[in-house]
C-alpha cells in the first residue's frame, strides 16, 4: 500500500526515475480542475485564517526577527549543539543513533523493530520520513508502518503521497475520500460528512494505538541544552504514538535543533499562528528521554543528514534549514496554488520544496525547480523564520545554470508562462494582489540585494558582537 | 555507529569552516511579559479556550467539587480515573473516582472520562500546560479517556507563552517532566479543511477555573 510513496532518496543521490521535471507535470496538474479547484479553496481558507490570527500579535516582527537569528545561531554552531543534544538525550536515558543518509536511518528503525520483534509500528505524519523513504524500507524489512494522521491514512489506503506539507490530502474532497473508507476500512453506510469520517477513522486507529508495542515519528524541534523533543500536532495521533507504544523511534532532521528549552517559546508562537492559523495547535508534545512509568519505556533519535550538511556548505541556500515546515509559503504562492504539490515532484513542495528540494539531492536531481516561481516574493513575506527565498531561488538558477542543466531561462519562462498562461489567467492572478507586474520581471527587490556572500554578511552584521568565545558563553549559558 | 557520528560532525564542520566568529544573544524583542490586570487575564483564558469549543466555566472554591460532579453528570460520565494527587476536596460526589494505580491502557480505555489539575494556563492563547505533576498524573491518563475536566486555579494562569515557558523550563531541567499543551479537544481540518473536533484525544474538555488558590 505504501508503494507509491517512496519519493527522492537524499542518500541516494537521485531524484526518483518517476520524477518529472516540473514543466510537465505542472501542466498535466493545470489541466485537472478539480484539483485546481480545491487547491484555491485550500489555500485561501489557510491564508486568511493565518491572516487573521497573524494580525492580533503585536510583536510579530520581533518573534520572526528572534526566530530568525536563532535559527542562524543553531547552524553556526551546529556541531556543538548536536554533541550538546546527544549528551543530554542520553543522560535522559535515550538513545542516539547518527545517520549519514536515509539508508542508514531507515536501517536504524529496521533494527530496532527487530530487536523487539515487530512486524508492524504506528507512525505519526512527518515529512521527515517521507524523505527517507521509511514505509518502503520498512516494508521491503517485513515491516508494515501504519499512518495514522488522518490525512496520510487516506493517502496511504489510496496509494498516493503527500501534495501539500499540512493538508497532504488536500487534492481529494469528502465524496473521494468516503469511497475510499467505504473500500477500505468502513462499511458501505458511511456518509461523507467530515465528522463521520473522521470517526470512522478514530475507531480504526483506536485499537491500534492501543495494542502498538512500537511507534516512529519525526519532531519539529530538538532541543539542545536539556535534550527535549518536541512534536507540534492536531489530531493526538502524535501523543497516541510518543505516549502508548513501549518504544518510541524519532527520526530528527540535524537542522530541527534549538539552543535552550527557553528558545521554543518563540518557535510555539510563530507555527501554530503560520500552520493552520490558529493561536495555539491542539497538542504540543515535549519529552526528554525516558520517564519512569509514564509513556515509551525505550526511546531512540535518529540524527538525520540526508543531504543538510550539503545545504549547510552553501551560505546563501543555507537558510533554507531554517524552515520550520508552517506551509505558509504554499498558501500565498501562485505557482503553488494552481499546480499542487504534486507537480513539483518532491516530498517538500511549493516555494521552500524549490529551494530545498535541488539543495539536498544536488541541482543536477531537479534542475527545473529553481524556475517553478515567479519570485513575487510573497513566500518570502509570510515566512516565520524570515527566509529570502527569492534571493535563494536566484541563487539556485544561477547555480544549475552553470552546472550545464538544459532548462536556463527560457525553459523557465515557459514553465511560468504556462502557469500563468494567457491574459485572462494572468488578470486573475493579478487581482490577488500579488503579481503586479510580468513574472521574473521584479527585479526592483532582486537588484536591491547584494550579492550572495555579501547579503549573508550584511544580516549578520546586524548583530551585536561580544568578545566571549562561542565555547565559553554556551558554557555559561548551560 | 561511531563512524557515523564522527562522519556528520565532520561535514557539519567542513561546512562552517572554521569561522570562530565572536557571538552574540539571538534579538529578543518580543514581549516576555504580559500587561493584563487579574480580572481580563482569567477573561481572556475564558475567551480563548471557548473558541476551541471546549467548555470553561469559572467556579468558586467552595463549589469546586459540586462543579466537578455537575461536569461529569452533564456528560454521562459515572466512572472517572483520577491520579493518585488531587487535593481530597475536589472529590465529587455521586462519581466514581477510579485512582491510577497505575491503570492498564485497557482499563484506561474503559473509563467515562479524567480530572486533572495542570501546571499553568496560558490566556492569550487558550493553552492549558500538564507536566505530570501529582494533580496531572501520567501522559495517557489525558490522553486514552474521551471526556478531561481539568481544574486551573486562577493563580496559575499567565498571558503570554514565554511567561509560561521559564517554569516549565525549570521542571524539564530539575525532573525532566513531560510536558503537554493542550489547547481545547484534539481536532482535524484534512478533509476539505472543515475543522472537526475530537479526533484521537479526548473529544470533549471541560476547563473550570477556580478562583481561589490551588492546595
Ligand atoms: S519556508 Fe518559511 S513559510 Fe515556507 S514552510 Fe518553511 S518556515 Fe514556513
Amino acid at each position: 500500500m505504501s508503494g507509491a510513496r517512496g519519493g527522492p532518496q537524499p542518500g541516494d543521490g537521485a531524484m526518483n526515475a518517476a520524477m518529472r521535471p516540473f514543466p510537465a507535470a505542472a501542466g498535466e496538474a493545470l489541466r485537472d480542475t478539480r484539483l485546481r479547484a480545491n487547491l484555491a479553496g485550500a489555500t485561501h481558507t489557510i491564508r486568511e485564517k493565518r491572516n487573521r490570527v497573524v494580525a492580533e500579535v503585536p510583536d510579530w516582527p520581533q518573534l520572526r526577527e528572534a526566530g530568525r537569528a536563532i535559527k542562524v545561531e543553531v547552524l553556526a554552531h551546529l556541531d556543538t549543539y548536536l554533541e550538546a543534544f546527544e549528551q543530554a538525550v542520553t543522560d535522559a536515558g535515550g538513545h542516539v543513533h547518527w545517520a549519514p543518509d536515509a539508508a542508514a536511518a531507515n536501517q536504524v528503525v529496521l533494527d530496532v523493530a527487530r530487536a523487539h520483534q515487530v512486524s508492524e509500528i504506528v507512525k505519526v505524519k512527518s515529512l521527515t520520513t517521507d524523505e527517507i523513504g521509511l514505509n518502503d524500507a520498512l516494508a521491503a524489512g517485513g515491516v508494515h508502518a501504519i499512518e495514522t494522521d488522518l490525512a496520510e491514512l487516506i493517502l496511504q489506503l489510496d496509494g498516493d503521497w503527500s501534495s501539500h506539507i499540512l493538508v497532504p490530502a488536500i487534492h481529494l474532497n469528502r465524496t473521494e475520500i468516503r469511497d475510499l473508507f467505504r473500500a477500505t476500512i468502513a462499511d458501505p453506510s458511511l456518509g461523507d460528512d467530515p465528522r463521520e469520517l473522521a470517526e470512522a477513522s478514530r475507531r480504526y486507529l483506536r485499537e491500534r494505538f492501543l495494542t502498538a508495542r512500537m511507534a516512529v515519528s519525526g519532531a519539529n524541534f530538538g532541543v539542545a541544552d536539556s535534550g527535549t523533543v518536541c512534536v507540534v500536532e492536531s489530531e493526538g495521533n502524535g501523543r497516541m504514538c510518543t505516549t502508548l507504544p513501549p518504544v518510541l523511534v524519532t527520526i530528527l532532521g540535524i537542522e530541527k535543533l534549538v539552543p535552550t528549552f527557553g528558545d521554543l517559546e518563540v518557535f510555539l508562537q510563530l507555527l501554530p499562528r503560520s500552520s493552520t492559523g490558529e493561536r495555539m495547535n491542539p497538542y504540543t508534545s515535549l519529552w526528554t528521554g525516558v520517564t519512569p512509568g509514564d509513556g515509551p519505556q525505550e526511546f531512540h533519535v535518529v540524527l538525520l543528514d540526508g543531504g543538510r550538511t550539503r545545504v549547510l556548505a552553501d551560505q546563501v541556500g543555507r537558510q533554507a534549514l531554517h524552515c520550520i515546515r508552517c506551509s505558509a509559503c504554499l498558501n500565498v504562492c501562485p505557482v503553488y496554488s494552481r499546480t499542487g504539490g504534486h507537480a513539483y515532484g518532491s516530498i517538500y513542495p511549493g516555494p521552500i520544496g524549490a529551494i530545498l528540494t535541488p539543495q539536498l539531492y544536488g541541482i543536477e536531481a531537479a534542475p527545473t525547480l529553481p524556475f517553478a516561481s515567479s519570485l513575487c516574493g510573497a513566500c518570502y513575506e509570510v515566512c516565520p523564520v524570515m527566509i529570502d527565498i527569492p534571493s535563494v531561488l536566484l541563487h539556485l538558477r544561477e547555480k544549475a545554470v552553470a552546472a550545464g542543466a538544459k532548462p536556463g531561462e527560457r525553459l523557465a519562462m515557459k514553465a511560468v508562462s504556462w502557469i500563468f498562461g494567457g491574459r485572462r489567467r494572468f488578470a486573475a492572478a493579478a487581482r490577488l494582489g500579488r503579481l503586479g507586474q510580468r513574472p521574473l520581471v521584479r527585479r526592483g527587490r532582486i537588484v536591491r540585494l547584494p550579492a550572495p556572500l555579501a547579503a549573508w554578511t550584511r544580516t549578520r552584521d546586524l548583530r551585536p558582537l561580544s568578545s566571549e568565545s562561542f565555547r565559553d558563553w554556551w558554557e555559561r549559558r548551560r | 555507529m561511531n563512524g557515523s557520528r564522527e562522519l556528520i560532525l565532520g561535514r557539519v564542520r567542513d561546512a562552517l569552516g572554521d569561522a570562530g566568529e565572536a557571538e552574540a544573544l539571538p534579538p529578543r524583542a518580543y514581549r516576555r511579559q504580559g500587561t493584563l490586570e487579574p480580572a481580563a487575564r482569567i477573561e481572556l483564558l475564558c475567551e480563548r479556550i471557548g473558541d476551541y469549543q471546549a467548555q470553561v466555566r469559572r467556579v468558586g472554591a467552595a463549589e469546586l467539587a459540586v462543579a466537578i460532579g455537575e461536569a461529569f453528570a452533564a456528560e454521562g460520565a459515572a466512572r472517572v480515573c483520577v491520579p493518585g494527587g488531587i487535593p481530597p476536596q475536589w472529590r465529587p460526589e455521586g462519581v466514581e473516582l477510579v485512582v491510577d494505580a497505575p491503570l492498564t491502557l485497557e482499563e484506561l480505555d474503559g473509563v467515562d472520562g479524567v480530572l486533572t489539575g495542570c501546571t499553568l494556563a496560558i490566556a492569550e492563547t487558550g493553552t492549558i500546560v500538564l507536566s505530570a505533576g501529582p494533580a496531572e498524573g501520567r501522559r495517557a491518563l489525558t490522553l486514552v479517556p474521551d471526556l478531561h475536566v481539568c481544574v486551573v486555579g486562577e493563580d496559575q494562569v499567565v498571558e503570554t507563552v514565554p511567561e509560561a515557558m521559564a517554569p516549565l523550563a525549570k521542571l524539564v531541567r530539575a525532573e525532566r517532566r513531560p510536558i503537554t499543551f493542550i489547547s481545547g479537544p484534539s481536532a482535524t481540518s484534512d478533509i476539505e479543511l472543515s475543522r472537526v473536533e475530537g479526533v484521537h484525544g479526548p473529544r470533549r474538555l471541560i476547563v473550570l477555573i477556580v478562583n481561589k488558590e490551588l492546595q
